[in-house]
């Protein structure tokens, strides 16, 4: 690419989507603050949230900046509607298998792990590649992220491997969890205007670049957690072109109505 | 005596005790910080680091599985403690340091 001509900032609807996925993640996974299967795993689940929450802060900061007209991270998280955001589908959903109702007593660690091990392969490649993006702001975010998700990766890949070659019920636990949520991965391999938009620029990624190293991150855990990997297809999600599931209005509802019961507040 | 099994969740009762030890800074010895319950070394490392390590205390981990520990009896501790109380002499506080020296 001509380097003079390359435009050197990603567009704010990219930068949304990556800070939307951080931060609804993040808000989900912070879900477990008390409620941990063990102590050690609460506060696991909780550095991960902060870790979340730390990279949608920054993304949602410079957005900001981009977009002008008075916006702060604050009015970029608390005061957007479910069609404003542009989260993948997958990190919305319940702690839960999908026909359990969504309450506290129905959380299932396995889909918790599953899920954090799906996302955090993808991020790990994402942030890899965002790191030497032309928007300097953006690859500095990236190189910053990557740690962390490298982190987050070990650790559900471990557990994954744990519960899938552990014991019947753990098995079956993280099977039932992978053939529910895998088909929400398909999400990640269709790209949105904001995408195509960010890749074109060149400061993005195309993410069908990414879909091989992440094919071989997945079924190298799933092998060796002796889990079958479920046949694709099916219904393609768009929770990040803001059409979402019932399950993002409530965790808005909880997160945001305290922002907007008393807006400007500061303590 | 009567214990609660609810009250004792399965993995505790079969997951082995860990001893966590960590370094605060490069030069510095590891010291010991607490303790976890763990299936395995990996397991118990990862826990440690989650727990002990999250608000910048560390740079390096060891975990030590607690069976592994031989430790002194209380019992023990007129023979073994009470007899150095009164020697003095054992501290290095007799002799002249030369300035040269400097911090010992």
């Amino acid at each position: 690419m001509d380097a003079s001509t390359a435009v050197s900032t990603a567009p704010t609807n990219y930068l949304l989507h990556l800070a939307d996925n951080a931060l609804i993640l993040g808000q989900r996974n912070a879900e477990w603050c008390g409620h941990g299967p063990i102590i050690e795993e609460d506060l696991s689940m909780a550095n991960n949230s902060l870790d979340l929450i730390g990279q949608a802060r920054l993304l949602y900061q410079y957005a900001a900046q981009q977009q002008g007209q008075g916006a702060t991270e604050d009015s970029l998280a608390y005061f957007r509607d479910v069609p404003d955001f542009r989260n993948y589908t997958l990190v919305e959903l319940p702690h839960t298998p999908p026909l359990a109702a969504p309450a506290r007593a129905d959380r299932d660690y396995a889909t918790t792990i599953v899920r954090n091990f799906l996302y955090s392969a993808l991020m790990v490649l994402v942030w890899e590649r965002l790191q030497a993006s032309p928007d300097a702001q953006l690859a500095a975010i990236a190189a910053r992220s990557l740690k962390e998700v490298h982190y987050h990766l070990r650790h559900s890949r471990d557990w994954l491997v744990r519960f899938g070659d552990g014991t019947d019920e753990s098995h079956a636990r993280a099977q039932a969890a992978l053939d529910h949520l895998l088909p929400y991965t398909a999400e990640f391999w269709t790209p949105s205007p904001a995408e195509t938009a960010a890749q074109n620029s060149g400061v993005g990624v195309n993410v069908g670049d990414l879909q091989a190293d992440w094919n071989a991150l997945v079924d190298d855990a799933l092998a060796e957690a002796t889990l079958t990997r479920p046949v694709p297809g099916g219904y393609i999600t768009q929770g990040k072109q803001g059409v979402h599931s019932e399950h993002l209005g409530f965790i808005l509802a909880e997160m945001q109505s305290l922002a907007r019961a008393h807006p400007g507040a500061t303590w | 005596m009567s214990t609660d099994q609810k009250s004792t969740a399965p993995a505790l009762k079969e997951w082995p005790l860990w001893e966590v030890f960590v370094r605060s800074k490069q030069g510095l010895e590891h010291k010991h910080c607490g303790s976890l319950h763990a299936s395995d070394a990996q397991h118990a490392l990862q826990m440690a680091r989650d727990v002990y390590t999250r608000r910048q205390e560390g740079v390096s981990i060891w975990v030590v599985p607690s069976a592994a520990i031989a430790a002194s009896d209380p019992g023990d501790k007129e023979e073994f403690f009470d007899p150095a109380a009164d020697k003095i002499y054992r501290h290095p506080t007799f002799y002249e340091i030369p300035d040269e020296v400097g911090h010992m």
